[in-house]
């Protein structure tokens, strides 16, 4: 099913905000707003149940425009903020959007605490390779060698992967796109907010004002392009050696667990507890 | 709880915190393990479940911070505790709850600091970071406890200035009042008066989120609850969107301290002790209050005329019951365990027409009534 992109606006940009948003011609973000906004119309999920929360940089103004219940949180703490609301409220559908800076520099240790916990919460990790908001600083997914505004002697420190971490962190739904495979992505993240348990989708996004520009990767389009060529399948992946694999960026479904679920082991408890009380 | 409540309960501070905390409505708690301040935690692990709540321990205070925001946006009462070093971790999400306007109840039990300081020592020394710890502009609420017993009313109300002035509220508790056993006789829940949160009326297409009442107060919508809004750490508009607006922005930081200011009467609690007739007075707070109450007691025995005005709110500091005692008393001694935070205060509202006495302890020791009756009888002028 194809949705007409008006639509699509119609429904779900606010009426009542003033445009232009902050984000540069070009972005990345806006493949992934639009790809959030398809999963969420096809897995007709009401507006009402909706939450959108989202951290600090540029990935993290996307719920300001969407007409959900959305929370703008602090720089890392998303997955904080959401952990409460999907707590305190269960019935709500909690998706949580981050930059990588944001997902695994501040905010790591609540991103594998979150994915240990496993809540029945979807994270979107919008991985650009640098600090858009704040003029292209280095982050953790930053390559080696690479230049931003505080690395121009290149940089020296190693990128680590998301959707590995999120995998070894114990999430049960972990899946990887690029803003290239638009359809993929959008099968991915319907796949993640129907799962239960924490569910990561990782999408690799082109930040050509603030990485592409000084590492001469061209401009938006070449950098959506490249990761055309970049890509390969889980399946291609497994079948090649980690020297072969340098350079590449592996999409599809990394891991897909079933394992229980902190929300629902949590009632169990309420219910053993109820039950002691009683008897005391 | 109420069948326990007919005799008398042999509690901690911490423990009447939690029983407070649980008659206020409090439904959800997140935080971090930290001394002296985790039997609050352990004993709500125990307590909330059994009463449809949520309990959990996250992987450290800024996380417990943004749960209870989070949880209290989902439209349920929410509270963490903590000590210094946690206390120091939560200011930036405690920033968010400030701008969003998030009721949410943050007992920090003080410690000797800075740093890990003296885990198990009692200080007074988060007093002005209490007051400012979070960056920027703005009106905060933070409230002393004393007694046990304090710890169980006061905690309730601190839960109904959050919720009806949509605002954190910080209680400073210390390693003092939160390990000492007291029989106290907790009042029936029923009889426990308990504010909620005023909803919105309006349908949801005219609900603006920051548009605040008369009071400067907006009612608040839950999510899920079928108003979408928008809840963000930037200063916003009524609607909760960004602005840099100037107007929009002066307008905004406005609104928040008129919704203190007005409610003034009701946010600004002191005990007064023995004070008609003072020539001196003492102002304590949290456990030197004790010590400053007893100390009175038997200066007045000798027929000293000295009283004791107790701090129950801190801040916004107190200065409309506080100024005419400084014009009524020669003197004042106000006794903490700091280098001075509350002093500063004492002075700043006196303008020079009282004498005011520092006493201050910052060697990890509780300061005793006996060291505050001699204090007092050096205060006094000679005959
Ligand atoms: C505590 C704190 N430190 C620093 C900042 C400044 N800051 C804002 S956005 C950002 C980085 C954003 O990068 P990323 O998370 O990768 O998101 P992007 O902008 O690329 O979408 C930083 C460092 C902040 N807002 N808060
Ligand atoms: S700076 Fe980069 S990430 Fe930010 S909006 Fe521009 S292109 Fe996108």
């Amino acid at each position: 099913m194809t949705i007409p992109a008006q639509a699509l606006r119609h429904e779900y940009l606010r009426h009542n905000k003033t445009f232009p948003h902050v984000w540069c011609p070009g972005c990345g973000n806006g493949i992934v707003m639009g790809a959030l906004l398809r999963a969420i119309k096809r897995l007709d999920v009401s507006k009402d149940e909706m939450v959108l929360a989202s951290g600090i940089g540029c990935s993290g103004r996307m719920p300001t425009y969407l007409d959900f219940n959305t929370l703008h949180t602090t720089h890392g703490r998303a997955l904080t903020f959401a952990t409460g609301v999907k707590l305190a409220n269960p019935a709500l559908n909690v998706v949580a959007i981050m930059g990588d800076g944001d997902a695994t520099a501040i905010g790591g240790n609540h991103f594998i605490h979150a994915a240990r916990r496993n809540l029945n919460l979807t994270a979107i990790i919008i991985n650009n390779s640098i600090y858009g908001m704040t003029g292209g600083q280095y982050s953790p997914t930053t390559p080696f060698g690479s230049q931003s505004t505080t690395s121009v002697y290149g940089h020296i420190e190693h990128a680590f992967s998301i959707s590995e971490l999120a995998v070894t962190a114990g999430a049960s739904f972990v899946a990887r796109a690029t803003v290239y495979h638009a359809d993929l992505l959008d099968k991915l993240l319907e796949k993640a907010m129907l799962k239960r348990g924490f569910a990561v989708v990782e999408v690799i996004s082109n930040c050509h004002v603030q990485y592409g520009k000084r590492n001469k990767l061209g401009n938006a389009v070449d950098m959506i392009k490249s990761y055309k060529d970049q890509a390969i399948t889980v399946a291609k992946a497994k079948k090649m050696t980690p020297e072969e694999r340098e350079g590449k960026i592996t999409i599809g479904i990394l891991e897909d667990r079933d394992m229980p679920i902190s929300t629902e082991e949590y009632r169990k408890v309420q219910e053993r507890a109820a039950k002691l009380k009683e008897k005391a | 709880m109420s069948e326990q409540n007919k005799k008398p309960l042999l509690l901690q501070g911490n423990e009447a915190i939690v029983h407070g905390a649980l008659v206020a409505g409090c439904r959800f708690f997140a935080g971090y393990p930290i001394t002296p301040a985790s039997e609050i935690a352990e004993m709500l692990s125990v307590e909330l479940p059994a009463v449809g709540g949520t309990f959990i321990q996250m992987e450290d205070e800024i996380a417990g911070m943004g749960a209870i925001v989070g949880a209290s946006l989902a439209g349920t009462k929410a509270m963490t505790a903590t000590s210094g070093p946690g206390f120091s971790l939560i200011q930036e999400n405690l920033g968010y709850a400030c701008v969003a306007e998030v009721p949410c109840v943050i007992v920090n039990v003080m410690r000797g600091g800075p740093s890990t300081g003296l885990p198990t020592s009692p200080a007074q020394g988060d007093v002005q970071m209490a007051r400012w710890g979070t960056h920027g502009d703005h009106p905060i609420v933070v409230l002393a406890v004393s007694t046990v017993m304090d710890s169980f009313t006061i905690t309730v109300k601190a839960f109904n200035i959050a919720e009806k002035y949509r605002v954190p509220v910080i209680i400073l508790s210390d390693e003092v009042v939160a390990h000492t056993r007291e029989a106290v006789q907790l009042p029936d829940a029923k009889e426990v008066k308990v504010l909620n949160r005023i909803r919105p009326s309006v349908p949801p297409d005219w609900y603006k989120p920051y548009e605040g009442d008369a009071r400067g107060v907006s009612p608040m919508a839950s999510f899920g609850d079928g108003y979408r809004h928008h809840v963000t750490g930037l200063i916003h508009d009524e609607m909760g969107y960004p602005t840099q607006n100037p107007q929009e922005v002066e307008k905004f930081h406005k609104r928040l301290s008129r919704k203190i200011t007005h409610g003034f009467s009701e946010i600004q609690m002191t005990n007064s002790y023995y004070m008609d007739d003072a020539e001196l007075f003492v102002i304590a707070y949290g456990s030197v209050a004790r010590s400053a109450l007893r100390a009175v007691q038997d200066a007045r025995k000798n027929g000293v005329k000295v009283g004791l005005l107790q701090l129950i709110t801190l801040f916004p500091f107190p200065r409309r019951t506080i100024t005419p005692l400084l014009k009524q008393c020669k003197a004042v001694l106000v006794p903490e365990m700091n280098s001075g935070q509350i002093s500063r205060e004492v002075q700043r509202v006196n303008q020079g027409r009282c004498t005011v006495v520092k006493h201050n302890r910052i060697d990890g020791k509780f300061i005793t009534s006996w060291e505050l009756y001699h204090r007092i009888n050096k205060m006094i002028p000679p005959a």
